[in-house]
């Protein structure tokens, strides 16, 4: 294009542009150039920083979790040998399980409170809507740091609030961060009371969508509340709710602070690992062991790949329930 | 050109733009200065207070090289940035002060360390032989020069003690205990003259204070092997703290009911290195100012914690960063730094200095801390620690001495757990 008039002509043969027609498809050739490549622009600021940020960390992790990876030492390959360990590394096993049961213990009664909210706050009788529904939201502003530490005083086991009121129906001091179950439900109760209202407006949005007209006509042939919950709200909420189950899942999964400062920011989870999670054990092997970084980036990648197990899971139950 | 091959060369180019992206930052730090070129600034790293204000002033004073001193408050913040630097090979100081469990475990690296001892005078002579080994890598190199030492005492609630029936005067409560045993006797007693109440907040206290009385090989022996199930020290240790179980409040060092636990009296005893100290004072708070006192340790001599100043490799100034490390750590800087905060001294002369002898500490009751500490340090003896002693002391010892102690698990059932932690706490 523009080339063959600022480089002089190999050979006189060549035909010269005429001079008033040059802007004119300079001009067209911007436009189909805006035309064709505007969009990528457009988008690339996003692909940028999540090339930066999220793909190139994930890669290099791939890259460290093939090595014995020393922080500030040697990096030797060893092909798939990190995987294989964690095949048999008990800690590994543990911390899936501890994973699992805090998630389980923190999202089916979250779930189903937030269900119960939501359907209260849907209520066309119902005063001072708005207040209630700015106020259930408000323990999500809350910082994950300043629950812990408060939830942490809660459970303390000689001056902690929850012996305390225990002590008034006769149960003994529990040592709450000493045993599985009770360091368990511990930290189910922070991240419960720190997302149950998260979900009831995500819930409570996806019941207003549901047409009125469909309760009206309910109404007129008899139904009452519940019978109305259970056969108009639930089944139209499906999208919803399952929305919801994975948003709690990756977050479940993932879960970090509220344990780790739960236990005095130890990093193993109580003195026998009772609650140390899968992000925590992430972090003991491939950050506080300097020399065990290769194996951490493995746990990190199991970890993904758990999570994306468990989202497939979700979107094949999504299709069925579409059918 | 179709659409998807054009999608995926632009993915492969923006992937190619990303890993470039990438591999520029892992490289560079080749901005080597000629040799004997003079530095225009030295960044000295430090964590917590190590008292070295004035000290670098006189030092720009007295060379004309202008010095930085850039401080990160908490140790916890301090490590993952050491980290950062080493492996990225940038942005760490000229003179770095490593804390003890970090050192130990940079010297499975000691490269990413510049070897003092052919830039500096030989000072082997001169401080704590136990501390000055520490310094050295395994490969024999200089890797830190010692700054100071965590020396061990034993905090006490004076008017608890004297509520129970017991003595408050510090010389003959340090009587009272010349070594464990007769410490458990006292705690019975204290329990005894109080209604129950428990002397001490953790045997995890205890266990660090015996291990280090004990000398020679702790959790790894020479040559670096873990052996943690034969080690005498590490027995010795075990068995004293697992037999003042019943003089604990089981509660937690560091945790928020151990901080509350000084204002409610939840223990009369706590173990104190020097550092420590200012920690009591403020959970105490100023109600309590001249109830605490300071006595010797049982046993003898102890330590917990301490640091030494190091060169990293990266760093562009090898020679004049050596000489500004053993200017802050020779006698007369470390009698300055502890009058300025507190850090106790290392070197020998400084040990005896009168300044530092007749120290005393107002919060607490005018104790002569000077004196009990510096007392206390030179009856440690020569130990050796191993690349991870930090990680096996805190996540494998300590952890099944409080599960043990929180009544989770039997003592034998704990020291199985401590014994197979400890191998893989300390693989390195």
């Amino acid at each position: 294009m523009s080339h063959s008039t600022t480089v002089a002509p190999p050979t006189p043969a060549a035909p010269p542009s005429p001079p008033g027609d040059t802007p004119k498809r300079w001009r067209l050739s911007l436009a189909r150039l805006d035309i064709k490549y505007s969009p990528y622009l457009y988008i690339a600021p996003f692909f940028l920083v999540f090339g930066i940020f999220g793909l190139y960390p994930m890669l290099r992790t791939l890259w460290m979790s093939l090595h014995d990876w020393d922080m500030i030492g040697d990096h030797t390959f060893i092909g798939l040998d990190n995987y294989t360990r964690l095949l048999t590394d008990e800690y590994f096993w543990n911390a899936l399980i501890n994973t699992f049961g805090i998630f389980v213990l923190s999202t089916v009664p979250q779930l189903l409170l937030a269900l119960f909210l939501a359907n209260l706050l849907n209520r066309t009788l119902l005063r001072a809507k708005t207040f209630f529904r700015m106020a259930i939201f408000i323990p999500n502003v809350v910082s994950v740091a300043a629950v812990a530490i408060v939830f942490g005083m809660l459970y303390q086991r000689e001056y902690g609030l929850a012996n305390w009121l225990l002590g008034f129906v006769g149960i003994d001091q529990i040592d709450w961060d000493g045993q599985t179950w009770s360091s368990w439900t511990a930290i189910a109760s922070m991240v419960n009371w720190r997302w149950t209202g998260y979900n009831t407006l995500i819930l409570l949005a996806g019941m207003q969508a549901i047409p009125r007209d469909l309760y009206e006509a309910a109404e007129i042939d008899g139904a009452g509340q519940w019978r109305q919950f259970w056969r108009i709200t639930l089944p139209l909420l499906r999208p919803t709710f399952i929305f919801v189950v994975i948003l709690s899942t990756i977050g479940g999964m993932q879960l970090f602070t509220e344990p780790l400062l739960f236990g005095n920011g130890n990093i193993i989870g109580g003195t026998q690992r009772d609650f140390q999670t899968l992000a925590m054990y992430m972090y003991e092997m491939g950050i506080t062991n300097l020399n065990s970084a290769g194996y951490g980036a493995a746990v990190a990648w199991a970890l993904f790949m758990i999570i994306g197990l468990m989202s497939l899971l979700n979107f094949v139950l999504v299709r069925r329930a579409a059918k | 050109m179709s659409l998807t091959t054009r999608r995926s060369r632009l993915a492969a180019s923006a992937l190619a733009a990303i890993t470039a992206v990438g591999g520029l930052a892992a490289c560079g730090n080749d901005d080597e200065p000629a040799a004997g070129e003079k530095p225009s600034k030295l960044v000295v790293e430090t964590f917590g207070e190590f008292g070295y204000d004035e000290l670098v002033k006189q030092y720009e004073k007295d060379t004309g090289i202008k010095i930085e001193l850039r401080k990160t408050a908490q140790l916890r913040e301090y490590r993952p940035k050491l980290v950062r630097y080493l492996a990225t090979g940038k942005g760490a100081g000229d003179v770095v002060a490593l804390e003890e469990g970090i050192l130990n475990e940079f010297k499975s690296n000691p490269r990413n360390w510049v070897d003092l001892a052919p830039l500096i005078d030989d000072h082997s002579e001169d401080y704590l032989p136990w501390k000055w080994e520490l310094g050295k890598a395994p490969d024999g190199r200089l890797m830190g020069l010692p700054t100071d030492v965590g020396s061990l005492a034993v905090c006490y609630r004076k008017d608890l003690f004297e509520a129970a029936g017991l003595p408050t005067d510090r010389d003959e409560v340090s009587a009272l205990w010349p070594d464990w045993d007769s410490f458990l006797e006292t705690g019975r007693a204290y329990k005894e003259g109080s209604g129950g109440k428990a002397l001490i907040d953790t045997i995890v206290a205890v266990s660090d204070a015996a291990l280090f009385q004990q000398g020679d090989d702790l959790f790894y022996d020479k040559e670096n092997n873990i052996i943690a199930e034969t080690s005498p020290a590490v027995k010795a240790s075990w068995d004293t703290a697992t037999s003042m179980v019943e003089l604990s409040a089981q509660i937690e060092t560091w945790s928020p009911e151990w901080s509350g636990g000084f204002k409610q009296g939840s223990f009369a005893a706590t173990f104190c290195p020097s550092w420590m100290l200012g920690i009591v004072s403020e959970n105490s708070g100023e109600e309590n100012k001249g109830k605490w006192d300071v006595a010797a340790v049982p046993g003898g001599g102890g330590n917990w914690g301490g640091s030494w100043l190091a060169v990293p490799e990266q760093s562009a100034y090898h020679e004049e960063a050596a000489k500004l490390a053993e200017f802050l750590t020779n006698a007369t800087s470390q009698v300055e730094a502890f009058k300025a905060k507190g850090p106790l001294p290392t070197h020998l002369e400084a040990l005896q200095d009168d300044s530092f002898l007749s120290y005393t500490n107002e919060y607490f009751s005018d104790a002569p801390t000077g004196k009990i500490f510096g007392e206390s340090v030179s009856k440690i003896e020569p130990i050796h620690l191993g690349p991870k002693h930090q990680a096996v002391k805190e996540n494998a010892f300590g952890l099944a001495l409080r599960a043990f102690e929180n009544g989770q698990v039997s003592e034998d059932e704990a020291w199985q757990q401590f014994i197979k932690d400890a191998q893989i706490q300390g693989a390195f």
